[in-house]
């Protein structure tokens, strides 16, 4: 079973839908003491860096997140779920993350050409860096969606995907048992329902 | 790089899509679950649902069929019509929508995109605005094109985002329903004054009209369509394959 992990940050609707699609079980939760029972965990969130690693420390779910993934179970971030996976953020002042995945996270607006929108937002190409278990099913080019200001850097060896735009965004990255996407799996079609196929597959 | 979005957009009334929609092949044409997974499964970038009922008990069921669409098609989804409050954000976002469109409820109260923003995010916020030339004023009309604000469009669309509206629709009175093309001098306006994706609304006729729209404006990020799709004349890939074959960079 699949556990979502809920710290009051973003809507848990589509990736529910999503998971029931594919016919994985899972369920919502917000206890720390409770992540224990799940085979593998999501870990999902919109909004801002620092509100969310303080929610993530008051409700007691930062260290269990960080002791679940020690167990060396699988472990997924999406969005800003993925960048809280990283050491610090430079999003309005600097905050720490779980530090599972080495590199920080930094404004996008460094990386691209000038005058582009800011956030990059849309459908845009993956092309992979490493073989990655979760894109198993996947071909290079294959279009995901996009909604962020902010991206992995300093990351080098973790990166498992990038996508263009006026520059190299990270899309995805892992580490071992951890994972991290940018991109919204539960709002890709069906290239992102393959994606969270193939994470579900992953036993501890 | 980002690709440009084709969206269809419905109009539901009491949980059900009207208007013009005449499609083969669909056992209910005015299903909206039924013509949400067509229109997923033809290659629609995302979808826009308009609840354009008015009484209390339409809108519990058009939430009833917003979650039934959520759950079984996995792009983002708009809704609109009707958001006047926090509240109506709340409910719409709790039945599977992924951005919520405002229009006369930001008119009437100008902290709503404000506060909306800072409790889901920019990214969930999107103002929508119908404009008419008014002796050659680009004018915010609100009650669905009926009232006259005497806003100027592209300060009222620059405030918005200001106060963190993530996107912008612009539909055009002048040529909605006529189907001879965006309007792109409106459309250019709008894109050179804000930051935003803008997506263009109002008078697609031809799988032409997106080429045009995405050749002669490459700031403009998405187009929005209606009654062009829903007659099942065109479909999402044809507008596709047309803008690939212009070099446009489209997901296909």
């Amino acid at each position: 079973m699949t556990g979502l992990i809920d710290y009051g940050v973003g809507n848990l609707f589509s990736l529910r839908s999503s998971l029931s699609m594919i016919g994985e079980e899972c369920a919502v939760t917000g206890e720390p003491e409770e992540l224990s029972r799940f085979d593998r965990l999501i870990l999902p969130g919109v909004g801002a860096f620092g509100d969310a690693a303080d929610k993530l420390r008051s409700t007691g779910l930062f260290d269990a997140v960080r002791e679940y993934a020690a167990t060396g179970r699988p472990l997924m971030g999406i969005c800003l779920g993925m960048q809280l996976l990283f050491e610090k953020s430079l999003e309005y002042g600097e905050h720490r993350g779980l530090g599972l995945i080495p590199g920080k996270v930094t404004p996008i607006e460094k990386d691209i050409e000038p005058g582009l929108k800011i956030p990059h937002i849309g459908w845009n190409a993956l092309s992979f860096k490493k073989d990655s278990p979760i894109f198993r099913e996947l071909k290079d080019g294959e279009f995901v969606y996009f909604v962020h200001s902010y991206h992995a850097t300093e990351c080098e060896g973790y990166v498992s995907a990038v996508t263009e735009y006026g520059g190299t965004l990270t899309a995805a990255a892992e580490r071992d048992n951890v994972f991290g996407c940018q991109f919204h799996p539960e709002k890709s079609g069906g290239t992102g329902l393959k994606i969270l196929r193939a994470f579900c597959a992953l036993e501890g | 790089m980002i690709t440009k979005r084709i969206i269809p957009c419905l109009d539901v009334r009491d949980g059900r899509v009207v208007k013009g929609v005449n499609f083969q092949g669909l056992s209910d044409v005015s299903s909206p679950v039924e013509l949400a997974r067509y229109y997923s499964d033809s290659g629609a970038d995302e979808l826009v649902f308009y609840d354009i009922t008015a009484s209390a008990e339409g809108r519990r069921l058009f939430t009833d069929v917003l979650k039934a669409v959520a759950e079984s098609v996995f792009i983002p989804l708009t809704v609109g019509g009707g958001i006047n409050t926090l509240e109506d954000f709340d409910r719409v976002l709790k039945h599977g929508a992924d951005k919520v469109s405002v229009n006369s409820g930001a008119i009437r109260d100008p902290a709503l995109i404000g506060r909306a923003a800072k409790r889901y995010g920019d990214q969930c916020v999107v103002i929508s605005a119908d404009v008419k030339r008014v002796d050659g004023r680009f004018t915010v009309f609100a009650r669905g094109g009926r009232d006259n604000t005497g806003l100027e469009a592209v300060e009222w669309i620059r405030r918005c985002v200001g106060d963190g509206a993530g996107e912008v629709v612009l539909n055009s009175i002048d040529t909605d329903g006529v189907r001879g093309g965006f309007d792109l001098e409106m459309l250019r306006a709008v894109s050179d004054a804000v930051d935003v994706p803008v997506i263009a609304s109002g008078g697609a006729g031809s799988v032409r009209d997106f080429v045009t729209l995405f050749k002669t404006l490459p700031r403009v990020d998405a187009g929005l369509a209606a009654s062009i799709l829903h007659f099942g004349e065109v479909t999402v890939e044809d507008i596709k394959k047309a803008l690939r074959d212009e070099g446009v960079n489209v997901r296909l």
